[in-house]
């Protein structure tokens, strides 16, 4: 006799966020990346459409990233010096479909940027490379604040997602987003509670929930990746009970924690190429609708992972 | 949990009047008053005092059904006013009630199937209300057999202890609270509860807090519905934050709006 398989029926559905604007909406992008929408847990094509598959976003700096290991440097040849020839390897050489920039440069300890000086950097980057683009701070609210809106400016109509907001922090980057139409990335520490209630905080301004990406945070394979991994489930299964103020799809900062693991640090190539993967591949079974990666061959392996799951 | 709004009854005097002189615009304020408010549901009562039930509450159906399209609760104890309001419901209605009499349960559970509504069965019958939990649940799986028997889902049956006045039946509270627990395990899968909350509180001087505390103690022992004035913010905070002690909603600081932005 065969055993049935035990389907579990959701009334909930994850939002689906877009991310790039074409000519036609505006912007100036080859296509658009659609995240989201999943009507069941991760994979579990037969409870529910999974209509979007997750994606990986290439990180690229605004400034030689002179803290990342060598193994990692290598991968990227001479690219890395400058920001804009390391955006077009990502998207020519490997052929990655979104980008992530991190304006590390506006940190007062990394070169401490103006906002006009990146804004123009924007600018041009736009013009080069086609692909949607995430934005991201520098991690100093200060200078964040400072900087963020006039890069949202500068992107105007290309519908980026831009971050992070946090609780503490949300007000001013939430205006910005609402004014130049892009999405948002709400950062909470490993904490679902906080989680909602930013989300709820940032609708309350009037973005709507649909254009929030949840960055729950997360910690590499042996720091944490199990709590970051149970918070995921627990935020996937209220949104997939009904709970819209969870509904959001996530964003996943992989490269950063991996690489900061001191087992990706030691004298082999290979054991910081292998932390990534590992740590990513695990977060796509805890709901990640976007990984942002740093190795070019720990990310083409995640996608042939992510490849294989969506094979009929 | 399903929250069933009851201000839209006869035995009140704006809706006796609107409903006598036709007048729409008090009907459709109060739907709408009680969705905004968080009701699921409406229920509709023509009251005692109607003298052609029938019309009024196909009139009271097609009024609120002119600005929501919140599934109805037809609440009447003559099953030809019931069918008449089923006839005309958009969606999916619940009847409101049968007791567990033969006669009744023969004529509205088949009506149930038929038009594919909810139904609340009262653990009450010709002989009176039932004096203490087992005869509520003698009541209550006669009910539950007659559904099963018949074809009708227990799941989509609604249980109702018949909650009495505290200052009346003041030694029962604990039996009614105990019965919501125990319908559940008449059948798998299981029927549900509902009270008619405002009961409860009849003829006290603290009506809203004698309500909203009995609410959140049924809540504690299963409780699936309850027929409530959903204006009543305290109450309806109550049932929010009982259902976040018992984790079915993700804690947040804000977590009454978060409920109500559902």
């Amino acid at each position: 006799m065969v055993t049935p398989l035990m389907l579990e029926k959701w009334s909930g559905k994850i939002a689906v966020l877009t991310i790039g604007a074409t000519r036609e909406d505006g912007g100036s992008r080859a296509h658009v990346i659609k995240i989201g929408g999943q009507q069941s847990l991760p994979f579990l094509f037969q409870e529910g459409p999974s209509p979007h598959r997750p994606v990986i976003a290439f990180e690229v700096w605004d400034v030689y990233p002179q803290d990342w290991q060598e193994s990692l440097q290598r991968a990227y040849v001479y690219s890395l010096k400058d920001p804009i020839v390391w955006a077009k390897t990502c998207v020519e050489d490997y052929n990655e479909q979104i980008l992530c920039l991190r304006l590390q440069g506006i940190h007062p300890d990394y070169g401490n940027k103006s906002a006009d000086t990146e804004a123009e950097f924007i600018k041009e980057l736009l013009k080069k490379v086609d692909v949607p683009l995430i934005i991201i701070g520098s991690g100093d609210d200060v200078k964040d604040n400072a900087v963020l809106p006039i890069c949202c400016e500068a992107a105007r109509g290309e519908r980026c997602l831009i971050g992070s907001a946090v609780q503490d922090n949300y007000k001013t980057l939430v205006a910005s987003v609402l004014a130049d139409g892009h999405n948002i990335i709400a950062e909470s520490p490993i904490d679902i509670n906080i989680a909602k209630q930013l989300n709820i905080l940032i609708s309350d301004m009037g973005l709507s929930l649909e254009r929030i990406a949840i960055n729950p945070t997360i910690g590499a394979l042996g720091y944490g990746l199990e709590y970051a991994y149970s918070i995921m489930e627990r935020c996937r299964l209220a949104a997939l009970s009904g709970d819209k103020t969870l509904a959001s799809p996530f964003i996943c900062f992989v490269g950063q924690e991996a690489w900061r693991a001191k087992e990706s640090k030691v004298n082999d190539d290979r054991q910081g190429i292998v932390w990534e993967v590992i740590t990513a591949t695990a977060l796509l079974q805890a709901g990640a609708d976007i990984l942002v990666m740093r190795h070019p061959e720990a990310i083409s392996k995640v996608n042939s992972y992510i490849a294989n799951l969506f094979r009929e | 949990m399903l929250i069933i709004g009851e201000l839209i009854n006869g035995m009140f005097s704006n809706i006796s009047r609107a409903l006598k002189e036709r007048n729409k615009e008090v009907i459709q304020k109060c739907a709408l008053a009680q969705v905004e408010a968080g009701a699921d549901a409406l229920d509709v009562n023509c009251g005692p005092s109607s003298k052609d039930p029938v019309t009024d509450m196909q009139w009271l159906i097609e009024t609120i059904q002119e600005v929501t399209d919140k599934p109805l609760s037809i609440d009447s104890s003559k099953p030809k006013v019931i069918e008449a309001g089923l006839k005309i419901c958009k969606a999916r209605a619940i009847i409101n009630s049968t007791t567990s009499d033969q006669d009744k349960m023969d004529t509205l559970i088949p009506l149930a199937i038929k038009y594919n509504a909810r139904l609340i069965g009262l653990t009450i019958n010709a002989k009176g209300i039932p004096q203490n939990k087992d005869q509520r649940l003698e009541l209550a799986a006669t009910i539950v057999s007659n559904c099963v028997e018949k074809g009708f889902a227990p799941e989509e049956l609604y249980l109702d202890p018949i909650v009495l006045p505290v200052n009346v039946a003041q030694s029962q509270m604990y039996d009614i609270l105990e019965s919501i627990r125990e319908f559940k395990i008449i059948s798998e899968p299981s029927p549900k509860a509902v009270v008619g909350l405002s009961n409860v509180s009849q003829g006290t001087l603290s009506r809203s807090l004698v309500n909203r505390t009995f609410l959140a103690m049924a809540i504690a022992f299963g409780l699936d519905a309850a027929i409530l004035d959903p204006q009543d913010k305290e109450l309806m905070d109550t049932l929010i934050t009982s259902e976040l002690l018992l984790n079915r909603h993700i804690y947040c600081d804000s977590y009454l709006d978060a409920y109500r932005k559902k």
